[in-house]
């Protein structure tokens, strides 16, 4: 009606809708004047059942706590003990993910190996091969096997302490990727043998397998080429975590890795990054209970990644039955992506800092996600390195407080009956019991 | 003379029997050798189809192996002239870097595949997705080859005497391929060129090398458009 006809006649305030919210108008209209879908790097910013929806029950007359201060809560891991003959041990279960040197400065991949040898533990390539930057700095790395093979080489291959065979990420599972154009400088196309500046398509299947079967041979080879000695991990994107969890497991995987649609991407498709793949939350369980099925929980290590931000989260994660987890967008925050320092430059490229996830055009103000040397230089690898040591010793100290308090003695000593949800959807998805009641969706046999 | 001793003068080829020993056995044997081995020559016998024969070889040693083989023979080669008096399964000399792999007979899928160096030689036909993701490896096919070979080859070089599947050189970069034959098809973003004489040079080179009976002036060379190097949507429908 029109309501504005008399001078009495109450006005109703102006009313969006809840499903042309802000955020879709903007995109329809972005779209429309531009044709072509929106490119971001990061992972889903949707709000998502998530760890935050678990709590610990922590100990009461039935259990008892650990002494805070005094008493030992063991951290470390050890992955890759099924078939490897060197096996990787790591005093902290929180590693880093994969993350290439292209989609990342070479300062950036320096401070991400050296805050991880710092506390202890593994950093991972990416796309795009191993700099000897990279190796030098990392005590401990694994090298991603990639559909690409963007600088894969024997060498390297050897050179490495694990080997990641990249099936899929969590904010992209089934999807490739394309590293624009700014970020292919001379050394970058060098290393991918590629022509300088251009757009660079990276495939989604491997060139020379297909399916499980042919992994199993695959990996045959790449053991045959490592003598048997590089655990190798198969990471996945979760979708179906657990047939793909028992199919890795098939076929002949030491470690699978389980990345969550949190879990962040140098650059894709935002329809992609918001609406393929599960919460992280959704898939730990069944891929545990694939690995319990198979009798090989603990044996074949699980890591899990996509979201993770406190030693709360960590705790959680391996409380679920993961061995280890690995953090990607985290670690980036730590050694400075979107600090407030850069705030008037974010603002000058249409963000703000903690927004800012145009990490594919290669204008990062951090000097993180950039090859532009002027950028880069402003990162100092040693102090970005000691930034992301700190950080993974606070993960690590707060899930031995949570630990400590639930009185488990390892982290890996965590488990499910420690934990309660706080909602029914993070319930069913957990299969953690609604907080008050011995309940959760789908729960048979009470 | 010691045992040892007579192993490292010996100059008579080294016969591995692989139902006699496993190929774990094998795999030690090759990778232990040292460039400066007088163990330079190698004799596999009954393969059998085993998969990852010879992989990862980094010395200049000739190893010939008697038979079939399957999934990955060769993978890796750095150096090796590794010779199959067979057929190869997938992803024959696959990431091979340098060195030479000559298939006797025909070879599966992905023959090649993301190799950054080297010659392979298949006497036969290779099946589909021949040279993706070639790096710059040289690859001589004296047959045809299947559909989408050379998908999204980088660098290096395909000569097909014979005919292609559908989809040849689809996504392209800087690839070569030479092809004597009729491509069923041309792939997203490849195109003919006109053949210079700095081609011609590399085709006949390589055609003398894989001892393949071929005119030159009976090829023509495809390569890319470069239509695809920057995104732009006037090509969505490409990609």
């Amino acid at each position: 009606m029109n309501d504005s006809s008399g001078p009495h006649i109450p006005r109703t305030p102006p009313r969006k809708s809840a499903t042309f919210d802000e955020y879709s108008i903007a995109e329809i209209q972005r779209a429309a004047a531009t044709g072509i879908y929106d490119i971001r790097g990061g992972g889903t910013k949707r709000k998502l059942p998530h760890f935050d929806d678990l709590l610990f029950l922590g100990a009461s007359v039935s259990r008892y706590p650990l002494e805070g201060y005094r008493e030992r809560c063991g951290t470390d891991v050890v992955l890759g003990t099924r078939f490897a003959s060197k096996p990787i041990r790591l005093k902290i279960p929180v590693t880093i993910a994969g993350m290439s040197f292209g989609a990342l400065s070479g300062q950036a991949k320096e401070a991400l190996g050296r805050g991880a040898t710092l506390a202890g533990t593994s950093t991972t390539t990416g796309d795009g091969g191993m700099t000897p930057e990279e190796r030098g700095h990392s005590h401990t790395l694994i090298y991603q096997y990639l559909p690409s093979r963007y600088g894969m080489n024997l060498t390297d291959l050897r050179k490495a302490d694990a080997i990641e065979v990249v099936i899929g990420q969590g904010a992209k599972p089934g999807g490739g990727g394309m590293l624009l154009g700014q970020k292919i400088s001379p050394r970058v196309a060098q290393m991918r043998n590629l022509p300088e500046g251009i757009d660079q398509r990276s495939a989604c299947r491997h060139p020379d397998w297909t399916g499980p079967d042919d992994l199993e041979i695959k990996i045959l080879e790449l053991r045959e080429l490592t003598n048997w000695e590089k655990p190798i991990y198969i990471k996945v994107g979760a979708s179906r975590p657990y047939y793909d969890t028992a199919l890795a497991v098939k076929a002949g995987a030491d470690v699978v890795v389980l990345d969550g649609m949190q879990g962040g991407t140098a650059a894709t498709q935002e329809v992609f990054i918001e609406h393929v793949g599960l919460p992280i939350l959704a898939a730990i369980r069944p891929a545990v209970k694939a690995l319990q099925d198979l009798g090989l929980h603990r044996k074949v290590q699980l890591i899990v990644s996509g979201g993770i931000r406190s030693g709360a989260d960590v705790a959680k994660a391996l409380a679920l039955g993961a061995d280890a987890v690995a953090i990607g967008t985290a670690a980036l925050i730590a050694i400075g992506d979107n600090a407030p320092e850069w705030e008037s430059e974010y603002q000058k490229l249409g963000t703000t800092a903690g927004s800012y996830d145009d990490w594919h055009e290669g204008r990062d103000p951090a000097g993180i996600t950039t090859q532009d040397p002027v950028l880069a230089a402003r990162l100092d690898p040693v102090k970005a390195g000691r930034r992301l040591a700190n950080y993974l010793s606070v993960l690590t100290l707060e899930a031995q407080a949570i630990a400590r308090a639930c009185g488990k003695s390892h982290l890996h000593n965590l488990e499910p009956e420690d934990l309660v949800a706080l909602t029914i959807e993070a319930a069913a998805m957990a299969q953690i019991p609604l907080a008050g009641t011995d309940w959760y969706p789908g729960k048979t046999g009470i | 003379m010691s045992s040892a001793l007579k192993e490292m003068t010996r100059s008579e080829p080294v016969t591995f029997d692989l139902t006699a020993e496993p190929l774990r056995n094998l795999s030690i044997a090759l990778h232990a050798l040292i460039p400066q081995t007088n163990q330079t020559s190698w004799q596999i016998l009954n393969p059998r189809g085993q998969h990852a024969l010879a992989v990862g070889v980094t010395v200049p040693v000739t190893i010939q192996i008697d038979g079939h083989v399957g999934y990955y023979c060769a993978g890796m080669n750095d150096g090796a002239v590794i010779t199959i008096e067979g057929n190869a399964g997938p992803g024959v000399a696959e990431n091979m870097m340098s060195g030479i792999v000559h298939v006797k007979g025909d070879a599966s899928q992905a023959a090649g595949a993301t190799a950054h160096g080297g010659l392979l030689i298949i006497d036969g036909n290779a099946s589909a997705r021949c040279g993706i993701s070639m790096k710059g490896i040289d690859i001589v096919v004296k047959g045809s080859v299947g559909h989408m070979s050379a998908f999204m080859a980088q660098s290096g070089n395909l000569v097909i005497l014979g005919d292609t599947g559908e989809a040849l050189g689809d996504s392209l970069y800087e690839a070569r391929i030479f092809c004597a034959g009729t491509p069923a098809s041309l792939g997203a973003d490849c195109e003919e060129k006109p053949m210079t004489p700095n081609d011609k040079v590399i085709l006949v080179d390589l055609l003398q090398r894989a001892g393949a009976q071929a005119e030159a002036d009976d090829f023509k060379l495809y390569g890319s458009a470069r239509t695809l190097y920057h995104f732009h949507v006037d090509n969505a429908g490409a990609y």
